[in-house]
C-alpha cells in the first residue's frame, strides 16, 4: 500500500482498535458501579472516530504548515447542511450526502483559504475565525430558509427524496446504506456484559481508517515535505523560488475538505443538524483535540479527539452521589473533604478539568499525550536497553 | 438625520467597550509581543468584581424589630445588612445603590494583581514560544478562568442596576431641537462613554506625559536597547500588564448595568475585540481606540431597519466584513506600524 514497516503497523493497530472498540470500550459488567465508565454505546464510538476524522483533518493543516485555523467548525456546519440536503432532497442512503459533503466543504474551504491565506500567523486566524462567526451568524440570521435556523434541520416524512421510494404510512425516514440502517445494533450478551455492534459505527470507522492511511500517504509525500518546509521556513522556501501559496491553499482545502467529511458523517449517524455547530466554540474545541493528542504527529489528532470526546461523555455524567459513592469507604470528615476538593471538576464543571489539562499540556508537554508517550517509551528503554522493538503508537511524525 | 444621530449614540457604548478591550490588548501585545486570548476573561472578571462587591456590600444579618409586628403580633424579623451598622440606614442604601461606581475602586487593586499573577506565574514562561502557543495557553486560561467564575456564581445572567441617579433616559432630541422623544439615550450609557474617554485618554496621558511611561514606550519601540541602558524592563512590562488588566476589569465593571454579566460575556467580546485590533493595526494604540468606536458604530447603523430591508442580516456580519476587506486591502491595519507582526 505504498506504507513504510512502521506506518503500516501503525493502521494495522488502529485498524484493529476500531474495529474491537465495541468490547475495548466496555470492559465493566453491565450494572457494575464502573459500568458508567464504559464509552461502547453506538452514539459516543460514532463521535470519537467521526471527530478523529474532523481533527486528522486539522492536524494536516495545523500540524504540517503551522496555519492555526480558529474556523474549521464553519466547514463542518457547511458538510452538515449539504448533507442534510442531499437526504431531504435525494436520497436516505448516506453515500451522496457524504460525497456532496465532502466537495461542498472543499469548495467553500477553497474560497476561505484563497482569501485567508493571504495573510499568515494571528492574521489568519483572525481572518478564518471571521469567516467562521460569519457562516454561524448567516445560518442563524438570514439563511434560515436554508438552514432552518435555530430549529435546525431534520429530514422530513414529506420530502421530495427522489430517489427514494414512497414512505410506507407511518414509516419515518432512517439514513442507510443500500438498506443497511445506520442505527441498526447487533448486541451480544456475554455473561454480565452487552456488547453492541452498530452499522453506522463501523461505517463511520471505516471512513476513518481511509482517512487516516490517506492522511499517513499525505505526511510521507513530497507534497508533506514542501508543507512541513512551509513550517519550518517560509522565507527561505520563496527564496528557493518557490511558491507556498498553492501548497498551503491545497493543505487548507484538503484539511477543509476532512471536516465536511466529518459533517456529513454526523448527519449520517443522527440525521439533524443545528448551526450550534459552527460556533467558535466548536473549531477551538478541534484545535484542543490536535493539541492534546500532539499536533504533527499521526496518531495524535485521533487521540486527542478520542480522549476529549470520552470525558465529555463520561466526566459530565459523575455527579455528586456516585462521588459519595465511590468515597463511602473513607472516615466522614476526610470523604467530605474529598467530595467538596473533586466536585468542582467532573460533572458541569467538567470544562474545567479539560482547560486545566490544556494549560498543563501546552506548558509542559508541547508535543501533546504523543509525546508524553515517547517520554514514558524513552524512560522504559533506558532501563532495558536491549528491547528496542519500534512502539507503533508512539511512533513521532517529525 | 435624528436616526443618525441616534445610531451614533447607540454605537458609542459598544463600541467604548470594544475600544477599552482592543486598547488593553494591544498594551499587551505591543509591549509583551504576547497574543492575550484571556483577556476577555480579564473583562469578563472585572464584572464580575461588581457582582461581588455588590453582594459583599448587602451582606446582611437578621434583627428582630419590635416597632414591627407580623400578622400573629409577633416582633418582625428583618434582615439588616451590615452596612446599616456602620454608616446608618441612609448613607447605607446610597452606598448599595452606588455599589457599581464603588467597584472600580475594589476592582482595580483585584484587576492588577490578577494581572500581575497572570504575567509572573503564566506568560512569563512564553517570551520565547511561537505565538500559536501563546494562544493557545492563554485560550485554556480564558477556559479555566470562565469555568471558576461559572462554578462561584452560576451559568445564569446576574442583574446588576446602576445607581437610581443614572436610571432614565436622557432626551437628547429635545437638546439640540428635533422633536421631543426622539432620540432618547440611556445616562448610564452615557456615563460609560464618558467613563471610557476618561480611561483612555488617562493610558495616553500616562504613556505620554511621564518618565515611566516614555521608558515603557521606548521599550516598546527596542526593547533591547532599552535594556542595555541598565534599565530593568521586564518590570516595567510586568506594571503594564497589570495596567490593561485593569483596563479589562474597568470596561467590565462599568458594562454591568448595561448587560447583566454571565460566566461567557468575556468570550464573546473578545472575539470582537481581536477583530477589532486587527482592524486598527497590531500594535497601535490609537488604532485600537479608533477601530473600536468606528466598528461599534458601524454595527449599530447596520441595525438600522433601512439597512436591513436591503441587506438583511448585515448587521450580523458587518465587523467580520469589514476585517475582512481591510485586511486584504491594508494588511497592515488602519493605524498599524510598519514592522509588527508582519512576517
Amino acid at each position: 500500500m505504498g506504507l513504510t514497516k512502521k506506518d503500516f503497523t501503525l493502521l494495522i493497530i488502529v485498524a484493529i482498535l476500531c474495529v474491537f472498540a465495541p468490547f475495548i470500550l466496555n470492559p465493566f459488567p453491565e450494572g457494575s458501579a464502573m459500568a458508567q465508565f464504559n464509552a461502547g454505546y453506538p452514539d459516543l464510538m460514532q463521535r470519537l472516530v467521526i471527530f478523529g476524522i474532523f481533527a486528522i483533518g486539522f492536524n494536516i493543516l495545523f500540524g504540517l504548515t503551522g496555519y492555526l485555523s480558529f474556523g474549521h467548525a464553519a466547514f463542518l456546519g457547511v458538510g452538515s447542511y449539504a448533507a442534510i440536503w442531499m437526504m431531504k432532497l435525494l436520497t436516505m442512503n448516506v453515500i451522496p450526502a457524504i460525497i456532496i459533503s465532502v466537495l461542498v466543504a472543499g469548495l467553500f474551504s477553497l474560497l476561505v483559504g484563497w482569501i485567508s491565506l493571504r495573510r499568515s500567523g494571528i492574521y489568519f486566524s483572525i481572518l478564518t475565525l471571521a469567516f467562521a462567526q460569519m457562516s454561524y451568524s448567516l445560518a442563524y440570521s438570514v439563511l434560515t430558509p436554508i438552514t432552518g435556523g435555530e430549529t435546525g434541520l431534520q429530514p422530513k416524512v414529506n420530502d421530495p427524496r427522489i430517489l427514494d421510494g414512497v414512505l410506507a404510512a407511518g414509516e419515518t425516514p432512517r439514513a442507510n446504506l443500500f438498506g443497511l440502517q445506520m442505527n441498526q445494533s447487533y448486541e451480544m450478551a456475554v455473561g454480565n456484559w452487552v456488547f453492541t455492534f452498530n452499522a453506522g459505527y463501523y461505517l463511520a470507522a471505516i471512513v476513518m481508517l481511509i482517512a487516516f492511511y490517506i492522511s499517513i500517504r499525505i505526511f510521507r509525500s513530497p507534497f508533506g515535505m514542501m508543507l512541513r518546509a512551509v513550517k519550518s521556513n517560509q522565507q527561505r522556501l520563496n527564496y528557493t523560488g518557490l511558491n507556498a501559496k498553492p501548497y498551503t491553499l491545497a493543505a487548507f482545502v484538503i484539511s477543509g475538505m476532512y471536516a465536511g467529511l466529518a459533517g456529513g458523517l454526523l448527519v449520517a449517524m443522527d440525521t439533524q443538524v443545528g448551526a450550534e455547530r459552527m460556533f467558535w466554540t466548536a473549531s477551538g474545541e478541534v484545535v484542543l483535540m490536535t493539541i492534546l493528542g500532539g499536533a504533527g504527529t499521526l496518531i495524535g489528532p485521533v487521540l486527542g479527539a478520542g480522549f476529549i470526546k470520552y470525558m465529555e461523555n463520561i466526566v459530565s455524567k459523575i455527579n455528586k452521589s456516585i462521588l459519595e459513592q465511590w468515597f463511602a469507604f473513607m472516615p466522614d470528615g476526610i470523604e467530605d473533604l474529598l467530595i467538596t476538593l473533586v466536585y468542582p471538576f467532573i460533572g458541569k464543571g467538567w470544562h474545567l478539568t479539560l482547560g486545566i489539562l490544556f494549560m498543563l499540556v501546552v506548558i509542559f508537554l508541547p508535543g501533546g499525550l504523543v509525546e508524553g508517550g515517547q517520554r514514558i517509551g524513552r524512560l522504559f528503554k533506558r532501563k532495558k536497553p536491549a528491547d528496542d522493538k519500534p512502539d507503533g503508537k508512539t511512533t513521532p511524525a517529525e | 438625520m435624528d436616526a443618525i444621530i441616534l445610531q451614533i449614540l447607540n454605537g458609542l457604548d459598544k463600541g467604548s467597550a470594544y475600544a477599552l478591550i482592543a486598547l488593553g490588548l494591544t498594551l499587551i501585545f505591543g509591549t509583551l509581543g504576547v497574543v492575550n486570548f484571556a483577556h476577555g476573561a480579564l473583562f469578563m472578571i472585572g464584572a464580575f468584581c461588581a457582582v461581588t462587591l455588590s453582594r459583599i456590600l448587602t451582606l446582611s444579618h437578621t434583627v428582630i424589630d419590635e416597632t414591627q409586628k407580623d400578622f400573629l403580633g409577633n416582633p418582625l424579623k428583618v434582615e439588616v445588612p451590615y452596612i446599616y451598622d456602620i454608616f446608618g440606614q441612609t448613607t447605607g442604601d446610597v452606598i448599595i445603590d452606588w455599589a457599581v461606581p464603588l467597584s472600580i475602586l475594589f476592582a482595580i487593586p483585584v484587576m492588577v494583581g490578577i494581572g500581575f499573577a497572570m504575567e509572573r506565574g503564566l506568560i512569563k514562561h512564553f517570551y520565547k514560544r511561537p505565538h500559536a502557543d501563546q494562544i493557545l495557553v492563554t485560550f485554556g486560561l480564558a477556559i479555566v478562568l470562565q469555568e471558576i467564575i461559572k462554578y462561584f456564581y452560576g451559568a445564569n445572567p446576574i442583574p446588576t442596576p446602576a445607581p437610581d441617579a443614572f436610571r432614565g433616559s436622557f432626551d437628547f432630541g429635545a437638546m439640540l431641537g428635533f422633536d421631543p422623544n426622539t432620540i432618547i439615550y440611556p445616562y448610564w450609557r452615557l456615563v460609560y462613554f464618558a467613563f471610557a474617554a476618561v480611561i483612555i485618554g488617562a493610558v495616553f496621558a500616562f504613556l505620554q506625559f511621564t518618565t515611566f511611561g516614555m521608558v515603557v514606550r521606548a521599550g516598546m519601540a527596542d526593547r533591547e536597547t532599552v535594556g542595555l541602558l541598565g534599565i530593568n524592563i521586564d518590570k516595567r512590562f510586568t506594571i503594564m500588564f497589570g495596567i490593561a488588566a485593569a483596563v479589562a476589569g474597568l470596561a467590565g465593571v462599568m458594562y454591568t448595568p448595561i448587560n447583566s454579566p454571565n460566566y461567557h460575556m468575556g468570550m464573546d467580546f473578545l472575539v470582537l475585540s481581536f477583530v477589532v485590533v486587527v482592524v486598527g493595526g497590531m500594535g497601535s494604540l490609537s488604532g485600537a481606540v479608533l477601530a473600536g468606536f468606528l466598528l461599534g458604530i458601524l454595527e449599530s447603523f447596520a441595525s438600522m431597519a433601512i439597512v436591513l430591508e436591503t441587506l438583511p442580516g448585515i448587521n450580523q456580519i458587518i465587523i467580520y466584513l469589514v476585517a475582512i476587506i481591510i485586511l486584504l486591502t491594508r494588511p497592515r491595519g488602519l493605524m498599524g506600524r510598519k514592522g509588527v507582526m508582519e512576517e
